[in-house]
């Protein structure tokens, strides 16, 4: 029964939603709309066993660490708590022995930050309008969280992607086969042709010879070769997607149940 | 110099530091932030065509943005994002905000008081008229229940959105009482960083609930939207800082896109300057080539 109720729970949905999409009409139009709702239902619960994962995860690694490091503080000698303090910056930051308990203070400051916003946002914590107010009222602490912690943060990480692409891009474009310089080229119009400079660069040329400004030829990479590789990926995606959704809609595709042991 | 040395030197050349690149990349991203050079910005066929798609609308049309993105993309789509807002304001276009991804509403409300230079209370003023929430413009927030959100809009937005992003229920809301589905929305917009955004946009509100979509994409995500807008699903594309520089172009506004399109210029030209050096080092130092 393990088995079979999960097999026919998705049987039922994902034919009705197949169904539904072609005969939006009562009842399935109906019923696809409730299964979308079920959908909201469970995924809502996704954002519990995320943070639940993340306290489990994260707070092993940090107990594990500290744990390591108070014995590696007792094993130097003397009074154990004073090494601690003295070595605190080399046990919190990757200077442990055992690997297990590496970088536990990365994971200390992950479960204070997550805390910090849980109390913040749930208690609606310096909020003017306080309990019955919007949790992301400009004044409110949940939202001077946001704007002066979160969106520097978060932005930072995303922007240290230029220096690796620009270090990589140094290392990859090389000019080592007719296909590599095919991609070197095709890199060099379009990194050109997505500045003005691409411009500035081929301005002079005459109008007969405009096909040849970068910024058309950059135009021109993405409006018809990438657009045909797209496509194909796009159609093989979809392919794909149709044959694994009804290979899991009659049940022979059966790994999202978990192992095979009844 | 000897043989040997010069071409060690190219060999050294060739596995150059990435600290050294880094710090290049650091100026040449930094720097123009603080000069005063004016540029062209020469617009493509896809902003054109999304522009003149919003400028068909007529005073009072409703549009619904959508901020599918957050923080991280924040530098390429927030210029879009205000640039859009400053247009519907401007030529009276009624707007209903939302998003698909969590902070997305929080970054419609940043968005808007960049245009406004205040946080957007019950009503404001802009260029000498007086906007209030809920007749000129409605927050919905977020939901989630990804693409089955815009699924559900299709049927019934109050369904999908009972209360708004102030938890004020949408049926009591002026601007969203004629409103009941995408028959009733003149035009979305979309404003994406990944899944759920303009795939999702396209395959439920275009395609079975013939919504007219215009999309603003962050850089990586703009080729794979092209088949979407060559196919004529979307009226236009925004695609990346390049795209919103083009937009504020467009449109007449001089904001960050414009702006940060100057270090975006110097970064690729040093960029270019590192894979040319590269190359050089790679056939001076006698690499073999498999041609």
């Amino acid at each position: 029964m393990r088995r079979q109720v999960p097999l026919i729970i998705t049987f039922v949905v994902g034919s009705v939603l197949i169904i539904a999409a072609f005969i939006p009409h009562y009842p399935f139009g109906r019923l696809g709309e409730n299964f979308s709702l079920y959908f909201d239902i469970i995924a809502v619960f996704a954002f519990i066993l995320g943070g639940g994962n993340l306290i489990r995860i994260h707070g092993g690694k940090f107990t594990r660490g500290i744990k390591l490091s108070i014995a590696a503080a007792k094993k130097t000698g003397g009074f154990w708590p004073l090494t601690f303090l003295i070595e605190f910056p080399f046990l919190a930051f990757g200077g442990l022995e055992d690997k297990r308990g590496r970088d536990w203070f990365f994971s200390f400051i992950t479960l204070a930050g997550f805390v910090a916003m849980l109390y913040v946002g749930l208690f609606k914590i310096g909020n003017p309008d306080g309990w019955g107010g919007n949790v992301t009222h400009p004044l409110s602490t949940f939202q001077q969280f946001y704007i002066y912690m979160f969106n520097p943060l978060q932005a930072t990480m995303y922007a240290l992607l230029a220096f690796f692409v620009a270090s990589a891009s140094y290392r990859a474009f090389r000019a080592k086969s007719p296909e590599a310089t095919i991609l070197l080229a095709t890199a060099f119009i379009i990194l050109l042709g997505r500045t003005p400079a691409g411009a500035y660069a081929t301005g002079w040329m005459p109008e007969s010879l405009s096909f040849l400004h970068v910024p058309n030829l950059a135009n021109w990479i993405m409006a018809v070769p990438n657009l045909a590789g797209q496509r194909a990926i796009l159609i093989g995606i979809a392919l794909g997607v149709i044959a694994m959704s009804l290979r899991v809609i009659l049940g022979v595709e059966r790994t999202y149940l978990g192992s095979d042991r009844e | 110099m000897a043989n040997g040395e010069t071409k060690n030197f190219w060999v050294t050349l060739m596995a150059i530091d990435r600290r050294v690149i880094f710090l290049a990349v650091a100026i040449a991203v930094s720097l123009p932030l603080f000069l005063n050079i004016s540029q062209t910005i020469y617009v493509s066929p896809e902003v054109t065509d999304l522009y003149d798609s919003l400028e068909k609308l007529q005073s009072g049309s409703k549009v619904l943005i959508s901020f599918d993105y957050d923080p991280p993309s924040a530098p390429e789509l927030q210029p879009m994002a205000v640039t859009v807002i400053e247009y519907c304001f401007r030529n009276d276009l009624k707007m209903i905000l939302m998003g698909l991804w969590p902070q997305g509403p929080q970054q419609a409300n940043q968005a808007l008081e960049t245009v406004v230079g205040e946080p957007p209370g019950a009503s404001f003023e802009f260029n000498g008229k007086t906007y209030v929430y809920g007749e000129d413009w409605v927050n919905l927030g977020f939901q989630e229940g990804r693409e089955f959100i815009i699924q559900r809009m299709g049927s019934s937005i109050a369904a999908a959105f009972p209360r708004d992003y102030a938890g004020t229920p949408v049926k009591e809301l002026p601007l969203m009482r004629g409103v009941s589905n995408f028959n009733n929305i003149d035009y979305v917009f979309n404003l994406s960083a990944g899944t759920p955004g303009t795939v999702e946009w396209v395959q439920l509100a275009g395609d079975r609930f013939h919504a007219t979509i215009g999309a603003a994409n962050t850089a990586v995500q703009a080729p794979m939207i092209y088949p979407y807008y060559r196919a004529g699903q979307l009226t236009g594309i925004l695609g990346g800082m390049k795209g919103a520089a083009e937009f504020e172009a467009v449109v007449g506004v001089v904001g960050k896109g414009t702006k940060f399109m100057l270090s975006q210029s110097f970064a690729h030209a040093i960029v270019i300057l590192f894979i040319v050096v590269g190359n050089i080092a790679f056939f001076a130092s006698g690499r073999k080539r498999r041609f």
